[in-house]
């Protein structure tokens, strides 16, 4: 009860500080501040909903809006395995029940080496003309699905599809893009480590990770290990700090002279 | 030892593993069959024998005598299978019958021999039982004890099938047999090093010496060379029938219709197994055609079948891989549901509020499953292997995963770390090119023609782009011993100018991508 009413206060906090922005729409920086605190007007008011958090990565979800996927919401990633597996890692790791459907390509040694639970993730590989009832079956008992569509489906499907998802609060994420996704993740910008010309292997790698969401404001990114040289995934740090940590070239030179040693 | 010797009657079919073979119509009935057993041939058909292969030569010169043989792998649980109905036909007609060894078993003779009114009368019933029944050529013994009845049924002939040792011959039957005959192949080395060659030197060994020189064991076997068989016919206890049968007049040729007809008997078939406080977590299906086509499978199952599942499994099973209403090829005249593996049914006992979240994920994967075939729905297994593909086996979702390569094995030659997310299922072409536009090559002694600087992930060769890092070439050559599975290749890692790194093999001749790390 006593949340409710906070919020409800909330509400009206934000709703008597909207004209007073709507005046300083002309300057520049003041249009930001006012899109910021739209911004942070509808976090506040989809948190209202009953949406609750799955557990995300800790490098990807200050990314994200509400700060972590979301039970029911829907993420759209472009295509990157990499990607999509650090977002399986952590509510696979907590005892979630993951699902992957129309992926034929999807490698599971590297899904168990980013930390998923190969004994609860199940794949349809090859779901065909059926794939959207395969995803609406197994969003009622999967905490989260990913699925690649084969093609656009009509509207009304997709609606029905989400209801579904918000109704059993699971996460669809989907490889490519999705109308109405809660978030749109991507990769760019990727330099691998540890290999040169004719010499060394792909020990590392930093890309930079960038969530737009449908709601507009800003893209967010950030510069992320996918993975470091001990096969984490995490953020990469300022230069201040990363001159502290382990240096990554010499690590991989170290992996790779291993490697070589064992050829 | 001075337990009384009883009368004693044994069969024994000969060939029986082959008879075996041919009753499930693995092969023609006057084809030379061999079983093979690791590498030696462990039964043969008469057709075969005649042609001169024999038990325990090697496959390669079993072909050499026959070049028409047919080789087939020995299975001995097929064996003991189907001489199950031979014993339960033999059951109908004398009770007590002990089950030896496939091929093989012992009554005790007293009852049948009252009844029938004669040994050798008896032993004539229980041929009768088996010519019935479509296996030629079976022999009887009778004698005093088991192992004594044994000897006398591989002794009789074909033209007198029922051997008869009268009370208290034994030994004078057995002596001038070959010392080989006692099952225990160290001993029998032991005593022919020792001059004995026939049962009788055995036997006329004292007693209290053998004893001492070869223990329990050596002074079981010596009272056996000596006639005085003193082990008992212990019968079976007839297991409970609880397989289910459901035969089809007219043939039924549409999955579907056997699916509807297949709906009653699995009800029955499992609640026979509940009326008996089991559940069963493996069944095996065996569909009989018209055409005499014969298919059998066993099936698994997390936790324990109900019937709709059995029912699944039947329509999985004749689907294969074709549609839902897709016809057979020969209409289904009989299907059997055989339990494999039972268990106790308070082990899996559903709690009073159900067994939360996996209960449901069961149920929903089946659903899938029902949509998409037992393959559709898969969980995977990392095993060991050097190439992606081997490294990753995926395992219907109920079955257990068989895994034929160890991954705690080192393997030396996989990937290093990072594995690649995307794996494409099969790999596509791609083109490689050096600076100058020439294909890369990797000569025999693994050199590279050029350094690749220009790569193209399409077959056609468009999408052209720059390599900025790569690393190989990384020779494969396995099973270079066999020429069906060798195969030899070297591997690079490429990274193109967008940051996408890729796997590519070279074999042949030939690029294409394994794997993609994006």
């Amino acid at each position: 009860m006593s949340v409710a009413i906070d919020t409800i206060e909330t509400m009206f906090d934000y709703g008597s500080m909207a004209p007073a922005a709507a005046t300083l729409v002309e300057s520049s920086p003041a249009r930001a501040s006012v899109r910021e605190l739209q911004a942070r007007i509808r976090s506040m008011q989809a948190a209202t909903l009953d949406s609750r958090l799955v557990p995300t990565h800790p490098a990807i979800a200050s990314l994200l809006p509400g700060g972590g996927l979301k039970q029911g919401a829907t993420y759209s990633v472009a295509p990157s395995a990499t990607l999509l597996m650090t977002l399986l890692a952590a509510p696979s790791q907590a005892g979630s029940w993951c699902a992957v459907v129309g992926m034929p390509e999807f490698g599971a040694e590297a899904a168990a080496g980013f930390g998923v639970d190969l004994e609860r993730l199940v794949l349809v590989p090859d779901p065909g003309e059926q794939w959207l009832a395969v995803t609406a079956a197994m969003a009622d008992a999967m905490s989260i699905v990913v699925t690649r569509p084969p093609k656009r489906t009509s509207d009304g499907n997709l609606a029905r599809l989400s209801a579904r998802l918000r109704q059993r609060g699971s996460t669809l994420i989907v490889m490519g893009s999705w109308p109405q996704s809660e978030a749109m993740l991507s990769l760019s910008d990727s330099a691998w480590s540890g290999i040169g010309a004719g010499h060394g292997h792909l020990a590392a790698r930093q890309a930079t990770v960038t969530v737009s969401t449908r709601l507009g404001g800003a893209p967010r990114s950030a510069r992320v290990w996918l993975p470091d040289p001990e096969l984490r995934v995490t953020r990469v740090l300022p230069p201040a700090e990363s001159a502290s940590a382990t240096p990554a070239g010499s690590a991989a030179s170290a992996v790779a002279t291993d490697y070589l040693r064992a050829v | 030892m001075s337990a009384p010797v009883l009368r004693s009657m044994v069969l024994w079919v000969p060939d029986w593993p082959v008879i075996a073979a041919v009753r499930v119509g693995k092969a023609a009935a006057d084809a030379p069959l061999a079983l093979i057993d690791r590498g030696i041939v462990f039964a043969c058909s008469a057709a075969a024998r005649a042609e001169g292969v024999k038990r325990g030569l090697r496959v390669r010169e079993a072909q050499a005598r026959c070049p028409a043989l047919v080789v087939l792998p020995y299975e001995q649980q097929l064996d003991h299978r189907s001489f199950d109905a031979v014993i339960e036909a033999i059951e109908a007609v004398m009770p007590g019958v002990q089950h030896l060894r496939p091929g093989v078993c012992a009554v005790r003779v007293r009852g049948p021999a009252r009844y029938f009114g004669g040994e050798k009368a008896a032993g004539l019933a229980l041929l009768a039982v088996l010519d019935e029944l479509g296996v030629a050529g079976s022999r009887v013994g009778i004698a005093d004890g088991p192992f004594t009845a044994e000897q006398a049924a591989r002794s009789a002939t074909a033209a007198r099938r029922v051997r008869v040792v009268p009370e208290g011959a034994s030994a004078e039957f057995l002596g001038p047999l070959p010392i080989s005959l006692i099952e225990s192949p160290a001993l029998v080395t032991l005593l022919r090093r020792l001059g004995i060659t026939t049962l009788a030197e055995f036997a006329a060994l004292p007693a209290d010496d053998v004893l001492g020189r070869f223990g329990e064991g050596g002074a079981q076997l010596h009272a056996l060379s000596g006639g005085l068989d003193s082990r008992p016919i212990i019968p079976r206890v007839p297991p409970d029938e609880l397989d289910a049968r459901v035969g089809f007049e007219p043939p039924l040729d549409r999955v579907d219709q056997v699916t509807f007809g297949v709906r009653s008997i699995a009800d029955e078939f499992i609640q026979a197994l509940v009326g008996h406080r089991l559940v069963c977590t493996a069944l095996r299906v065996e569909i009989d055609t018209e055409l005499g086509d014969y298919s059998e499978r066993s099936w698994l199952h997390p936790r324990s079948f109900t019937a709709s599942d059995v029912v699944d499994r039947v329509r999985w099973q004749l689907q294969g891989s074709a549609e839902v209403d897709a016809g057979l090829r020969s209409g289904v005249t009989a299907v059997r549901i055989v339990p494999e593996a039972v268990d106790a049914i308070g082990n899996h006992e559903a709690g009073l509020f159900g067994r939360g979240p996996d209960e449901r994920v069961h149920h929903a994967l089946s659903r899938v499953q029902s949509m998409l075939g037992h393959a559709g729905v898969v969980t995977a297994v990392v095993s060991g292997g050097r190439t992606l593909a081997d490294r990753q086996v995926t395992v219907p979702w109920g079955d257990r995963p068989l895994l034929t390569r160890n991954p705690q094995q080192p393997w030396p030659g996989q990937l290093p770390r990072p594995a690649p997310g995307t794996v494409f299922p099969t790999p596509h072409p791609v083109h490689v090119l050096a600076s100058d536009g020439s294909a890369v090559e990797v000569d025999s002694r693994g050199t590279l023609s050029a350094a690749p600087a220009r790569f193209s992930p399409a077959a056609s060769g468009r999408g052209l782009r720059e390599i900025t890092a790569w690393a190989g070439p990384w020779p494969v050559a396995e099973r270079w011993w066999d020429a069906d599975t060798a195969r030899r290749s070297d591997r690079f890692q490429v990274v193109d100018a967008s940051g996408v790194a890729w796997l590519l093999v070279l074999e042949a001749g030939h690029w294409s991508a394994e794997a993609r790390y994006d």
